[in-house]
């Protein structure tokens, strides 16, 4: 099955199951761990397997395509804002590491409360700009495109 | 059965689906509703849910007017051409003006995005995508949200819209349950944001048993989008233009990167170039306003993603397939093949997967392609969903009634998936569109459009009934037989699912059928879906997960019947590529240069078809190339 958790190294805490898009990393009541409770409905997006806080999680190929012996294995770090992942082929010839950023800056810190925002002007509500327009439209003072603004007009048929 | 009703009242703004349309609009309401109260219902987990839910490796709408790139109209130009013709070009406007603000604003969240060294601007893939590395994406957006609403309930599948009592055709909120504990959710709001997904998995996979699940769009976008709008009644549009994925086979890997960014190209077989043999006769199908090769070549021009499918299916059809995607040049410079495989573990592991178990090596071998099952959604290269109004200050009569985004149920606003006619918004122009949808529903109610909202009682009572029934289908009939899943009262979410697949794929032009459908066909697929529409009444689920399941079922049978309504309708091959009329098998802009139009009657089930005007805002060439094609004698 696309995921699957190995069972000495699963503990039940359930982060897998908090995580997963496609409600399918369940608790085993009776052996209490996770496991993939529906493998064909598993998009292999490695949620679950990022969350894993003790790498209990990994991905076996869709078994309709996919033979056996290949490994694709990844440690998400959000403290240290970047993604390492090692793919291992089947005849063994390729095994590569590649690391990536997935954040610039500490965790969360960078989003503003709009509640602390300062309130929008009439003029601004009764204007087509949303917040931090026009300003971030373009990162200057210009105003938001308009069809007026750019000489255009709405004609109606096959050609224009 | 014991499941507690839990009710959430005095919402202003209820998002219903959280992906990157969603989080938008929570996000953004905020600003413009400081004091109302903005609840988010996501049958996931924000911070993994919906089609970004995996990452992405790149954003491909950003027009960088910053930059001096383009200008919105030049996108629109640019997605008209891509759909043939059949685009809501206020919409499309509308969030090419403002998809850079929601970009840059992704930048300072911490998305890193990266840079063309020697301009300092974002590195291009192509003319409208940007790379980044944006393995968190969802997580980075659903944190802005998270700050901006005042309640998240994660785990909640939203089944259908609460309708007022006091005023016809108006929305009240919505109802759905918790998936982990059973319990009934009634959201009581002013305003709802629909936000949820397009349908993947309705036409059957090409993939088989576990494959099935390595959908190209994720497996949980169910169509709830369309299935809860559908049912209430809101009208829809252009249904019928379903979208077809010329991917790395079983994989279906982006390949976008490595057409655009690594220069990757395709040939057949036997290391032809194919392509090009197959636009004559293609040119008289379409019309030469639709496919001119020399125009193309001559200017930039894109050649319509469906017209190039159509050349891979027609190769491969003729005995010369596998297509396969020219690695092995690009592949020997380490920089883009690095570049190659972080475009997978971005936003589509399971390529990487797939390449390892089956040792290919795109450096030393040239993977195959494949044309994929259909899929119906609005935020990719395709425009399906709500009929919308658009805003004030473009949008002609037609377009416009009074609220951008809103639908045409009052207060039922749609973004991303959900939102019709505007195709490539992508990750950036969905969550855009969920800003605008905001403002707009903040607007609305404080014009007073949503006082006096009544729901009674008895409807809250009669959806419970209809949530739960296929737990209780399940507990009448189960022991009717010793074991197992044959039951001659009841199907179960999996054997429906593989009824609508089969019935999609053979009438309704799937894969199987070669994309291959006709007036007859479509009719006997009706019949036959009104029948799967009763047996769905009498769906069973043997746990609350699978009622999750009955209810995406529900809501992709919604979607499916709409797609076989709006294909019917449409008597023309607009697509080829995409979709194939046996019985019209041309462009037809005499009677269908048109959008088409859907509403079901949500009491009687009844369709109601119409064809709605289009609206052009800029020709199909920009000024350059019209003078380059002068000076080089073109007429």
């Amino acid at each position: 099955m696309p995921t699957f958790v190995y069972m000495t190294r699963c503990d039940g805490c359930g982060q897998c199951v908090d995580i997963c898009p496609s409600d399918i990393m369940h608790i085993d009541k009776s052996l209490r761990r996770a496991y993939n409770i529906e493998p064909s409905m598993c998009w292999e997006c490695y949620s679950c397997v990022k969350a894993c806080p003790h790498h209990a999680i990994d991905v076996r190929g869709y078994a309709d395509f996919a033979p056996l012996g290949h490994s694709v294995r990844v440690h998400r770090d959000e403290e240290k804002g970047v993604i390492a992942w090692r793919i291992k082929f089947r005849n063994g010839k390729k095994d590569m590491d590649l690391l990536a950023p997935i954040t610039t800056k500490p965790w969360g810190t960078a989003i503003p409360q709009l509640s602390n925002a300062a309130a929008p002007g009439k003029d601004m509500v009764n204007s087509q700009l949303l917040f931090n327009e026009p300003k971030y439209v373009r990162m200057d003072t210009g105003g938001l495109n308009t069809l007026e603004s750019n000489g255009l007009s709405l004609k109606e048929g096959v050609y224009y | 059965m014991g499941h507690k009703t839990i009710i959430e009242d005095n919402i202003d703004i209820l998002v219903a689906g959280a992906g990157l349309g969603g989080t938008g609009a929570a996000f953004e309401a905020r600003y413009w509703g400081k004091n109302k109260k903005i609840v988010i219902a996501e049958k996931a987990n924000i911070d993994r849910s919906g089609a970004v839910a995996q990452g992405l490796y790149a954003i491909n709408c950003y027009m960088g007017t910053r930059f001096g790139e383009n200008k919105p109209e030049d996108h629109v130009r640019y997605a008209r051409i891509d759909l043939m013709g059949m685009v809501r070009e206020d919409l499309a406007f509308d969030m090419a003006r403002h998809v850079d603000s929601a970009v840059h604003q992704f930048e300072e969240w911490g998305l890193p995005i990266m840079r063309n060294e020697k301009t300092g601007a974002y590195l291009r893939e192509g003319r409208w995508q940007i790379m980044i590395h944006g393995e968190s994406y969802k997580p980075i957006v659903a944190e802005a949200a998270k700050k901006s609403a005042d309640k998240v309930y994660n785990r909640v599948c939203v089944t259908h819209l609460l309708m007022d009592e006091s005023k016809e055709n108006r929305v009240a909120g919505a109802v759905g349950f918790n998936v982990r504990t059973g319990n009934y959710h009634v959201f009581k709001a002013k305003t709802v944001i629909c936000g949820a997904g397009g349908a993947s998995n309705i036409f059957k996979p090409r993939s088989v048993g576990e494959g099935s699940g390595r959908v190209w769009y994720a497996p949980w976008s169910s169509g709830s989008a369309y299935g809860l709008m559908i049912g209430a009644g809101a009208k829809m549009t252009q249904m019928e233009n379903r979208i077809v994925l010329a991917r790395f086979k079983d994989g279906y890997g982006p390949v976008g990167a490595y057409f655009l960014h690594l220069k990757t190209y395709t040939q057949n077989a036997y290391g032809e170039e194919y392509e090009s043999k197959w636009f004559p006769d293609l040119q008289k199908m379409v019309g030469k306003e639709y496919l001119d090769p020399e125009v193309s070549h001559s200017t930039h021009r894109p050649i319509p993603t469906c017209l190039r499918n159509h050349a891979i299916i027609s190769e491969v059809n003729a005995g010369r397939g596998p297509i396969y995607m020219v690695t092995m040049e690009a592949f020997q410079d380490p920089h883009l093949e690095e570049i190659g495989w972080h475009n997978f573990l971005g936003m589509t592991v399971g390529q990487a997967v797939l390449w390892a178990a089956t040792d290919v090596n795109p450096k030393y071998e040239n993977p195959e392609l494949t044309t994929s099952e259909p899929y119906v959604m609005g935020s990719h290269a395709t425009g399906c969903g709500a009929w919308v109004s658009g805003p004030e200050d473009i949008s002609p009569p037609e377009y416009f009634w009074g609220y951008n985004r809103m639908t045409t149920v009052e207060g039922l606003f749609g973004c991303g998936d959900a939102a019709g006619g505007t195709p490539h918004a992508f990750s950036s122009g969905s969550f855009t569109e969920g800003r605008l949808a905001a403002k707009a529903a903040c607007k609305y109610i404080d014009d007073g459009k949503a006082e006096g909202i009544r729901v009674s009682e008895t409807q809250i009572q009669r959806r419970k009934e209809d949530i739960y029934k296929p737990l209780e289908t399940y507990r009448v009939y189960s022991n009717e037989v010793v074991a197992g899943t044959v039951n001659p009262n009841f199907i179960n979410p999996r054997q429906g699912l593989d009824r609508l697949q089969k019935l999609m794929d053979e009438y309704c032009g799937g894969f199987g059928v070669n994309y291959m459908t006709n007036d007859k066909l479509l009719n006997i697929g009706l019949k036959k879906m009104a029948i799967l529409g009763e047996d769905l009444d009498k769906v069973a689920a043997s746990d609350i997960h699978e009622l999750l399941r009955a209810w995406e079922l529900k809501h992709r049978f919604l979607t499916s019947e709409a797609v076989f309504q709006h294909t019917l309708f449409r008597k023309e091959t607009r697509w080829p590529g995409y979709y194939y009329r046996g019985d019209a098998m041309k462009l037809d802009d005499q009677n269908w240069h048109v959008l088409t139009v859907s509403r079901r009657d949500p009491k009687t089930g009844e369709y109601t078809m119409e064809k709605a005007p289009l609206y052009h805002l800029v020709g199909d060439l920009e000024d350059k190339d019209l003078a380059k094609l002068k000076a080089e004698g073109h007429h």
